[in-house]
């Protein structure tokens, strides 16, 4: 099993001292007694960071390694009815189509080559080439990008209902409690109510909000807000823009002015284009990226909703067919709760305890018939 | 990305069949793994794929497919049919109350579109059942949601029933319900928070909020770009409240929609609407049989039919045929055509439900604004009257003078000449041709 153990090193310096078994409160009594040292803190607050991604990914992770599991128990041999039962485990947590078939069909290849006929011995190759695909884009910068001493800007794109606005609050709260100057522009002038769901926002994390009447051409928002933020020396703003389906030409070409209008003034904004994608959302999520980026060249996804699903496979196959990392992931309905993703750490909660049964096999011997 | 349908899928598998003459056992296994790869890439839940394999499975084994001479057609038959008996045949109409007021509740995930759907819902009620509808603003967690809901309710001029967010929704709803009586309000729609599926506390508001409005119609409003997850959010929904209906929404993008097949076999619930566009009237009555085509990847051509059907005025077509029949169609007359043509909506929707074209590639880059017609509509408008009848009396000078009047260039306007002309031509000969079929666009030829 010399792939898990690698993988596992690999994994290991990110794994959370002990934190799988602790609740928050326990944690909490930690911090409560007063006598912690500075560092001692950070790795409480790395550790509760930590948490909350591991309880926003419990149910994805238990999920997909049970039915794993149980995919090894029911079928025995490697045959067709084995893989098609995999196919249905990995689409059943939306790893995207295409990625699912690439995957089964590679395992396919290797069980024909290697010759191997128990489904347990093909474990091993399923997480080796799962990690395969999501280290093939390795590269892809995952932080955000932030212009130190200069206005960044961020513009946050989508199709309709996915949690636009909300995640832009959030991200302003995180910016903002970052020490940063946050400013919000209201770019969404086509639905009711948008504005001034973004101006509660605003109120609540206390940022500026720029805005016109619903109904105002969103370019011309984009325009007054970039010249408010450099008057005003802003830090970070962060535009909310109406949703629209990617199949709507006009509303994209719409999308597309706004970003040359951003542009005019501040040449290499806007610095980063986040794609928001609701985690519940199916194959589809792969066409939204896609016209998305070819539009306003998106840098970064923000998966929302993930705590209400067993989902978010779809992270694996955004990764494989397009490119585009994901860099942060809505957990929870709190102001604190969109984190900075790390594929890192979802890769290895997916696979957390298959690696650690792997080696419990391995010790055993495999010494059954 | 290209999404296959599943005749093309099928297709392909036939082709490598061929060659051996006779279809086997093994042949139906291999059709039916496409039929299964096709359902999967349209997102319905892999549970209700392998339910529906099996029995479809079983038909083709029994039936004459293996002695078929076009065993792919007749497996995409089978699957048609199976299809949409699952989907439920017929359109199923709201439930209303023969004691006023009818109450509508709407329920679902966040960003499902149920704000919007409830604005719909009542300019539907008023405009075809003659209904008195009031809104009701239940969600009192999303910022600024009451304010979406007034305005929606001021776009359709239907009163919204609103008493912040710092009252239980419980207690909005039953205020609202005697706000409705008092005021003769003889439909109630209430609108609730979005919320997951697993939200315990929440969804206990839910039955509360049953409890006390006992609605005749609970809506599920559903995303229809929803993933494998769709089957768990209608379950939980079905089992908690009972739903009576559900509403797929955003089905004016490009998704399958197999979420549709997924929602409909966990819960056995029909599927009442189809969410259309961000506009208030864009709420269809949902066609479960078309909604089966879509999921395969077939189109929806009945849908354009009747939507051409909607907008063209029969009496105007009457006139018009008579004037293709005594070739005095004229450019004028070709002005209110384009009209027409337009009334038909965004032309990428049109061409989207049409079979085939998400095949053609670069289609969805294509502009289809609508700015052509409007363009041409230009050009005859900068003509005379007369000109306008006696085309053939513009030469050099009037042509210029049309192209600065309507801001286009000289080749637009000749080329428009040029095909108005042809048109006519065709015209001619359509008529001379007798007892030809009735094509719904055989009068719509657009010169671009």
């Amino acid at each position: 099993m010399s792939f898990l153990k690698r993988l596992k090193d690999r994994f290991q310096p990110s794994r959370e001292k002990e934190a799988a078994g602790k609740s928050v409160e326990e944690q909490n009594e930690k911090l409560d007694d007063g006598l912690i040292s500075i560092e001692e803190f950070e790795e409480w607050e790395q550790e509760q960071i930590g948490y909350k991604f591991k309880a926003g990914l419990e149910k994805s992770r238990e999920k997909f390694q049970n039915e794993i599991n149980e995919l090894m128990a029911r079928y025995r041999t490697v045959d067709e009815d084995f893989f098609e039962a995999l196919e249905e485990v990995l689409i059943g947590a939306d790893v995207g189509f295409n990625t699912v078939m690439e995957l089964t069909d590679e395992l396919r290849h290797v069980a024909k080559v290697e010759n191997i006929t128990e489904s347990r011995d093909l474990k091993e190759t399923i997480v080796e080439k799962m990690v395969e695909i999501y280290e093939r884009n390795d590269d892809l910068p995952e932080t955000v990008n932030i212009q130190e001493d200069d206005l960044t800007v961020i513009l946050v794109v989508g199709v309709n209902g996915v949690g636009k606005t909300t995640s832009i609050g959030k991200l302003a709260y995180k910016y903002k409690q970052e020490g940063k100057n946050v400013m919000l522009a209201a770019g969404d002038t086509f639905r009711a109510g948008a504005i001034n769901q973004l101006k509660v926002w605003g109120s609540r994390v206390d940022v500026d909000v720029i805005s016109q009447s619903e109904g105002s051409d969103p370019a011309a928002v984009m325009f007054d807000a970039i010249n408010a933020a450099k008057k005003r020396g802003t830090d970070v703003l962060i535009c909310d823009t109406a949703g629209r389906l990617q199949n709507k030409g006009n509303l994209m070409n719409e999308l597309s002015k706004m970003k040359n209008v951003i542009q005019k003034t501040v040449p290499d904004a806007p610095h980063e284009s986040l794609l928001v994608l609701d985690a519940t959302t199916g194959q589809n999520a792969l066409s939204q990226a896609k016209a998305f980026k070819e539009v306003t060249d998106v840098s970064g996804i923000v998966l929302t909703k993930l705590d209400g699903t067993a989902k978010g496979g779809i992270v694996l196959a955004i990764r494989n067919e397009l490119g585009i990392p994901v860099k942060f992931v809505g957990l929870g309905e709190q102001l604190d709760d969109l984190q900075e993703f790390s594929a890192e750490n979802y890769v290895y909660g997916l696979f957390a305890d298959m690696i650690s049964n792997a080696e419990e096999l391995d010790d055993s011997g495999g010494d059954d018939v | 990305m290209a999404f296959e349908g599943l005749g093309e899928r099928l297709q392909a598998t036939m082709d490598r069949i061929k060659s051996k003459g006779k279809v086997s056992e093994s042949d139906i296994k291999v059709m039916m793994r496409e039929v299964r790869l096709a359902l999967l890439e349209a997102d319905v839940n892999f549970k209700v794929v392998k339910q529906f394999i099996n029995q479809v499975k079983e038909r083709a084994l029994g039936s004459d497919v293996m002695q078929s001479l076009t065993p792919g057609q007749q497996v995409i038959k089978i699957v048609k049919e199976e299809l949409t008996d699952l989907m439920g045949g017929d359109n199923q109409k709201i439930n209303l109350s023969q004691k006023p007021p009818t109450v509508i509740m709407m329920v679902g995930l966040q960003g499902a579109g149920k704000t919007t759907t409830a604005g719909k819902l009542a300019l539907h009620l008023r405009k075809n059942y003659n209904k008195k509808p009031l809104l009701v603003a239940g969600d009192i967690y999303r910022p600024a949601a009451i304010d979406q809901l007034e305005t929606v309710g001021r776009q359709i001029d239907v009163p919204v029933f609103a008493l912040g967010d710092q009252v239980k929704p419980q207690q909005i709803v039953t205020e609202a319900l005697d706000h409705a009586r008092a005021e003769h309000q003889d439909t109630v729609i209430i609108d609730t928070a979005g919320r997951l599926h697993i939200d315990e506390g929440l969804m206990n508001e839910l039955k509360d909020i049953k409890e006390i409005a006992k609605p005749d119609e609970i809506m599920l409003v559903v995303d229809s770009m929803t993933g494998q997850d769709a089957v768990n959010v209608a379950e939980s929904f079905n089992d908690m409240l009972d739903i009576t209906g559900v509403t797929l929404t955003k089905l004016d993008g490009d998704t399958r929609g197999g979420a549709a097949l997924s929602i409909r076999s966990v819960t056995d619930k029909p599927i009442k609407f189809a969410g259309m566009s961000e506009k208030m009237d864009g709420l269809e009555t949902f066609h479960p049989d078309r909604m089966a085509q879509r999921i395969l990847g077939m189109g929806d051509v009945l849908s354009i039919i009747e939507k051409a059907q909607a907008t063209v005025d029969e009496d105007e077509q009457k006139v018009l045929q008579q004037k293709i029949k005594d070739q005095s169609f004229t450019l004028d007359d070709f002005l209110e055509q384009m009209d027409q043509v337009k009334n038909l909506g965004p032309l990428d929707d049109l061409l989207k439900m049409m079979p085939g074209a998400n095949k053609i590639k670069g289609l969805d880059k294509m502009q289809m604004s609508g700015n052509e017609i409007d363009h041409v509509q230009a050009i005859i408008r900068s003509m005379t009257m007369d000109e306008r009848e006696n085309p053939s009396k513009i030469n050099a000078s009037r042509k210029k003078r049309i192209a600065r009047g309507s801001g286009r260039t000289l080749q637009e306007v000749n080329r428009l000449l040029k095909q108005f002309n042809e048109m006519k031509k065709m015209m001619k000969q359509m008529t001379s041709q007798k007892g030809k079929k009735k094509n719904p666009f055989g009068n719509m030829g657009l010169p671009f």
